[in-house]
């Protein structure tokens, strides 16, 4: 057998690869079918609530677990969290109840008696002198570049100091500004949890998570186990967004109650719990100077950041601040804040949201100033070579271009603050760029060809959404010239072969390497049976709509069927693997994209409303078109959330994040959104790059796209996401009091 | 409406007795403490459940004998006894419209009625909507990939089935006013806008 | 869910039957979605819930012979939305409207609405409605209370969408018990009230007493309005809200309803807004200077200060709805 070379098919060459496929399990989630971890439910199940603290930094006095013990239909009472320990943030999960029913299971949580001492709280993390005051910051690194070196004499510190101040003073303009981004959680529809049997001494787990091939080690890590005799199961995942790695030690305790009780057990988050303790993004507030040249392209940046990723600290890396449009002339600093919260967990495109929305909306300021559009502003900058990114800036331009023509950017733009109103209604354009790796996770694909023709695929990864298992089956169709539904996909279980966590837009890429190595090593031993009965030379054979042919005659051929058959009585058994970071033909990392966000902006009531948001984006090769734009679509819409609605709200005094019910934690619905374009850019030269994953990088420019439509249509700036109307209107009146 | 008849204004006070017909014969009822455990007690005029009780419910046209306390939701018995999950626990108020389901004719939050008033209506999940023949409205999220996680999809599909069977002729501009009682996380809006554009068009309202 | 005994009335008399004398031992349950939630939740843990949805004399929809409407309590929403009577008031269909949700239109009641409890989060969080006597929200995040009427320890918004409109309309309440042969009219812009002390309600009714009806007056010319500030195309809660009625004659206001919702513990009604446009034309100046009165009444929390101009804007608006004429903004 000559050796595989592995590659996609050309354009033109494709069948399957880059034509848009209805999902495979779409009608499954659509009609209710599809089972998630929620959905589980063995005989004889125990439901398992846990009480969360209702206090933000307080000690367990005691815990009295006597009358939840004693309540009707309650079966177990385990404690997680004993007397004496110190809880840290609201909503800490302090004691489970398992019962026969969700009502006793909450009636019996009710029954718990626990005391607290109730210790000083510190949430305001947009308050950095209240923060330092309170002795809760740290530095959390930075770093400072010019273009002029200092003297073997000079004291780095004060050369910097003295090189910016000479750079901002020379500059034809300078902005001062501020901006932010509140912390938000991850509130994944399907909240965090488990439902978990054992068997035969073995757990069995379902567990809502994006890393199915992981979870079976955290499972028997904390239960003494071996991976061996644990299972994890997740067919479908409620959302996960990056904070579905692990078990959780809610996870863990299920496993513990079930054990104890010999009887399986749901143990899911509820709501508040959800947003309160499994996953948040880290707020970003910012104060930076920028000088540039009289065309608009910066010189020199110079900012501190700070904000919270929660009670270990930790915020917004300064690795990525500026964002992509990057000065050569730069100081960066960042302090961490701990404040009462429970720690970030990675949201998608973790850091790069706010980084954007921190840095490109000074880029818009700097354009308002000068009064000109904010396009040629960042065309200036990329042109220059202002430019830090995993792309090229010449893709970025290609890209701007699509998406001024796509939101009519020329005709529509007006100078900020300059617009024509329609009673109190202004518009307002805005635009951004950014930046993801994306690189291919580990994968492997266990494949088997069975002498009827069949083909089935094995592979422990998980689908968040993306359509994993379409791709999946669209590249074994591909390979093996059959239909989509000629081929079956496996997925979602710790028993098939590994495959990378869910995270990083790390999954397509990953996926379509081992299933396509595997298909194209199969194709080759298929080819071999061939190339017997056609009489040719197996390297001259392709496969094509269910035939394996001669290439170039058509009329040389037997069927896909036939030539398996060939296999005899045993189903040919492939496996093949990609490494993360290996190089390869099939897969690369690193994409850019641009936005630009049409808005109104109501100037009575602050209210902001979308019209018309593009994206352009690109990801090397797309497999298919379809789930690809319906990321972008769902990355702008969960950008738009951040943007106007969404964010974690602690109060003052009580350290409570108190707006943790879907009440209150506002997202956009169907009619917020405006009218979305997503336009995939894909010429010949980001194709031919392979496969790069686009989960993450089209929710980061959202922000200060919108952010900097407002800014366009107000004439004002309203520094920190959300621009609720209390935030667009305290900006309009701030700018009018000084007027 | 139920009944029909003539009221004089509030300022000279409309028929008490019209109001009250039929309620004469009420039996007293038990005081709230220290009675004894009485699955279900009726009377004319009321109806009394205390603890478990078996209930039979229509679901999609069958009937299932069912067994629930007063606090036990609808959504509940649909998952956990009758084994239909489409519907899902999303939010603890209703705020999601992940739960939506049809009882009698009606789109409502299972997760926010309990069981008991569900006796004798017909109650119809998002599990009729599939099937050997599935309804337009899943088909369409398929073709318009209206889904991602896919745990909003469910009580998303009864919206729209429900919306456009009042609304067939509607315009995009009532399908973006008239669905927004679910949440997606996801993202999947302008999929959904689509889909039922789509619907519209093509007639798929049947 | 605490356990709790399930009862249902099948008329108005069994239900007065079945509530307890004693506060927050019996709940109504209409469309349940609120008070299921807020059960869930163990806010609220009655030992008893009456449902009272299978009353037939409370799903009524019918005119008075006066020319009025009587709605009863058990009406759902939607029902509301698609009733001809009904649409003769437009401040209530368009209070309606704006809940846009299917789901809480087809399940909740008018008379839910009118007596759902207020949204307030220290509320929901389970620190009580009055939440240590006002300090947690006057010391705290208080972007969504009052900024009317919050002097004493409520500082929380009536939640009603509905009740400013069926205020501004002249809508009356039938009320029934405490005793069995005891009914009553009760003008709605009286039902309400801010608590002064914890265990109040937020009305004025006792434990056994209870809503079967709302009752309008006929529907004269239609010169109503509702205007609601929405963050969000969602059932989410405004922000503000205002409902005006305005009686016109020769091209001038002779006189005006108007009552602002979302602001204060308690629907609340502007006499100096609707001074202020008596005898003159609509117009969005005489809007802006309805507007600009209600708000000289403004009392806003440290946190707040911004819902004072949205007040402002809804009683503008809902002033230049009410006449007919465009607002201006969304």
């Amino acid at each position: 057998m000559a050796e595989v070379k592995y590659s996609w098919p050309s354009r033109d060459d494709s069948r399957v690869i880059g034509q848009s496929v209805d999902r495979l399990d779409g009608l499954a989630k659509a009609t209710g079918a599809a089972k998630y971890t929620y959905d589980i439910n063995p005989k004889n199940l125990l439901i398992a609530k846990a009480l969360g603290c209702p206090h933000a930094h307080c000690r367990i006095k005691s815990i009295d677990t006597s009358a939840a013990e004693k309540t009707r239909g309650v079966v177990h009472v385990e404690i997680l969290k004993e007397a004496g320990s110190e809880i840290e943030f609201q909503g800490e999960l302090i004691a489970v109840v398992a019962a026969e029913s969700e009502g006793a299971a909450i009636e019996g949580r009710a029954a718990l008696k626990v005391q607290y001492d109730v210790l000083d709280t510190f949430t305001s993390d947009e308050d950095l002198a209240a923060a330092e005051q309170a002795g809760r910051t740290s530095k959390a690194g930075g770093k400072a570049q010019t273009e002029r070196e200092p003297g073997d004499d000079d004291d780095e510190d004060e050369f910097i100091e003295k090189e910016i101040d000479r750079l901002l003073k020379e500059s034809a303009h300078v902005v001062e500004g501020y901006y932010g981004v509140d912390a938000i959680t991850h509130c994944c529809l399907e909240p965090h949890g488990s439902t978990v049997e054992w068997k035969d001494g073995k757990l069995e787990a379902w567990l809502s998570t994006q890393n199915v091939s992981g979870t079976d080690d955290g499972f028997a890590r904390d239960l003494e186990l071996t991976a061996d005799d644990v299972n994890v199961y997740c067919e479908y995942i409620g959302g996960g967004f990056g904070s579905k790695f692990a078990p959780d030690y809610w996870g863990i305790s299920a496993a513990r109650i079930a054990r104890a009780t010999g009887r399986p057990v749901k143990f899911m988050l509820d709501r508040d719990q959800e947003l309160k303790i499994a996953g948040n993004r880290p707020s970003g507030y910012i104060k930076v100077r920028i000088g540039a040249d009289e065309n608009g392209v910066v010189k020199v940046w110079d900012s501190v950041h700070w904000g919270t990723a929660g009670f270990t600290g930790g915020g917004v890396s300064h690795t990525v601040i500026p964002y992509v449009l990057v000065p050569k002339n730069y100081r960066r600093n960042a302090t961490a804040i701990k404040t009462n919260n429970s720690q970030a967990r990675a949201w998608r495109a973790p850091n790069h949201p706010q980084a954007c929305a921190m840095s490109q909306t000074a880029f818009d300021d700097l354009a308002a100033k000068m009064g000109k559009d904010s396009y040629d502003v960042f065309l200036a900058n990329l042109k220059a070579g202002n430019v830090d990114s995993q792309q090229q800036p010449a893709v970025y331009i290609a890209e701007m271009e699509i998406g001024a023509k796509l939101i009519d950017w020329k005709a529509k733009w007006h100078p900020h603050g300059k617009g024509q109103p329609r009673g109190s209604i202004v518009d307002g354009l805005g635009m951004a760029l950014h930046t993801w790796g994306g690189v291919a996770n580990d994968s492997t694909c266990q494949l088997k060809i069975y002498p009827d023709g069949g083909v089935e695929s094995f592979c422990g990864t998980q689908d968040l959404g993306t359509g994993t298992r379409t791709v999946c089956a669209m590249v074994l169709a591909e390979t093996f010239g059959l239909k989509v539904n000629q081929v079956k996909v496996n997925i979602g279980s710790s028993k098939f072969p590994n495959s990378g966590a869910s995270g990083g837009s790390t999954t397509v890429g990953a996926v379509t390497e081992s299933h396509r190595r595997a298909s194209q090593d199969a194709l080759a031993k298929i080819f071999d049976l061939a190339s017997q009965e056609l009489q040719a030379d197996a390297g001259s054979l392709e496969a094509v709509d269910g035939m394996i042919r001669v290439k170039g005659s058509p009329n040389q051929a037997i069927t896909w069927k036939k030539a398996c058959a060939r296999l005899g009585m045993k189903p040919l058994e492939v496996s093949a693997s990609h490494k993360r970071g290996d190089a390869s033909p099939l897969s690369s990392s690193g994409v850019g994209g641009i936005q630009m966000a049409h808005v109104e902006v109501d100037k009575e009531t602050g209210v902001v409303k979308i019209k018309k948001f593009v994206a352009v984006q690109d990801q090397g090769l797309v497999i298919n078109p379809k789930t690809c734009k319906s990321q972008i679509y769902g990355a702008v819409i969960m950008g738009i959330a951040f943007a106007l609605h969404e964010q974690r709200i602690n109060d003052p005094q009580t350290g409570a994040f108190i707006n943790a019910e879907l009440a209150d934690y506002k997202l956009p619905r169907l009619g917020d959104v405006g009218e979305i374009v997503v336009e995939l850019y894909e010429p010949e030269d980001q194709r031919s790059r392979g496969v790069i994953g686009n989960g993450e990088p089209p929710v980061i420019s959202p922000g200060a796209a919108i952010s900097n439509a407002v800014c366009n249509a107000l004439g004002v700036r309203v520094p920190v996401l959300p621009l609720t109307p209390q935030r667009v209107l305290e900006a309009i009146t701030k700018q009018a009091s000084r007027a | 409406m139920t009944e029909s008849r003539k009221h004089s204004g509030p300022a000279s006070g409309f028929s008490r007795r019209a109001f009250l017909k039929g309620s004469g014969a009420v039996a007293a009822v038990t005081a709230l403490h220290g009675q004894q455990a009485v699955a279900e007690q009726n009377q004319e005029d009321t109806t009394l459940v205390r603890g478990a009780t078996t209930i039979s419910l229509n679901v999609n046209g069958k009937s299932h004998q069912v067994k629930v306390e007063p606090r036990t939701t609808l959504l509940e018995v649909l998952r956990h006894q009758l084994d239909l999950t489409g519907a899902k626990p999303v939010s603890m108020d209703g705020s999601s419209g992940a739960s939506t389901v049809w009882v009698a004719g009606k789109t409502v939050m299972a997760s926010t009625t309990l069981a008991l008033t569900c006796r004798d209506k017909e109650i119809r999940t998002v599990e009729s909507l599939g099937g050997a023949n599935p309804d337009a409205v899943p088909l369409a999220f398929v073709k318009h990939d209206a889904e991602q996680c896919g745990f909003c999809t469910p009580g998303f599909v009864v919206a729209v089935r429900a919306f456009l069977d009042k609304n067939p002729q509607a315009t995009e501009e009532q399908i973006r006013q008239g669905l927004n009682g679910n949440i997606c996380r996801c993202g999947t809006y302008a999929n959904i806008i689509q889909a039922a554009i789509d619907l519209v068009k093509g007639g798929g309202n049947g | 869910m605490k356990a709790f005994e399930y009862a249902e009335a099948r008329t108005e008399a069994g239900v007065l039957e079945l509530l307890s004398a004693e506060p927050g031992k019996t709940e109504l349950l209409a469309g349940g979605t609120d008070l299921i939630g807020l059960m869930k939740k163990m806010i609220v843990t009655p030992d008893r819930v009456v449902n009272i949805m299978e009353i037939p004399s409370l799903k009524v929809i019918e005119p008075t012979a006066e020319g009025g409407l009587v709605i009863g309590a058990a009406v759902t929403l939607d029902d509301l939305l698609e009733n001809d009577y009904v649409r003769e008031y437009p401040a209530l269909v368009q209070a309606i409207r704006g809940i846009n949700s299917m789901q809480l239109q087809a399940q909740g009641t008018l008379g839910g609405e009118v007596c759902q409890r207020p949204r307030c989060w220290f509320f929901r969080n389970g620190h009580g409605l009055l939440a240590e006597n006002g300090t947690l929200a006057a010391e705290g995040d208080s972007r969504y209370h009052a900024v009317f009427g919050n002097q004493g320890p409520a500082k929380f918004v009536s939640s009603s969408r509905t009740a400013p409109a069926l205020i501004a309309l002249g809508a009356h309440l039938r009320v029934l018990g405490p005793a069995a042969e005891d009914e009553s009219f009760l003008p709605l812009s009286e039902f309400y009230r801010a608590p002064r002390q914890a265990g109040q309600r937020e009305h004025v009714l006792e434990p056994r007493q209870w809503v079967t009806h709302i009752v309008l007056p006929p529907p004269g010319d239609q010169h109503n309005a509702t205007y609601e500030v929405r963050d969000s195309e969602g059932p989410a809660f405004p922000l503000a809200a205002a409902a005006a009625r305005l009686e016109l004659a020769g091209g001038v206001v002779r006189q005006a309803q108007i009552v602002l919702g979302q602001v204060a513990p308690t629907p609340w009604v502007s006499q100096v807004a609707a001074d202020v446009l008596r005898g003159l034309p609509v117009t969005p100046a005489t809007a802006e200077a309805a507007g600009q009165a209600a708000i000289s009444e403004a009392t806003p929390l440290p946190g707040n200060q911004y819902k004072v101009q949205l007040a402002k804007v809804a009683v503008k608006r809902a002033v230049l709805l009410a006449a007919g004429l465009e607002t201006g903004g969304f």
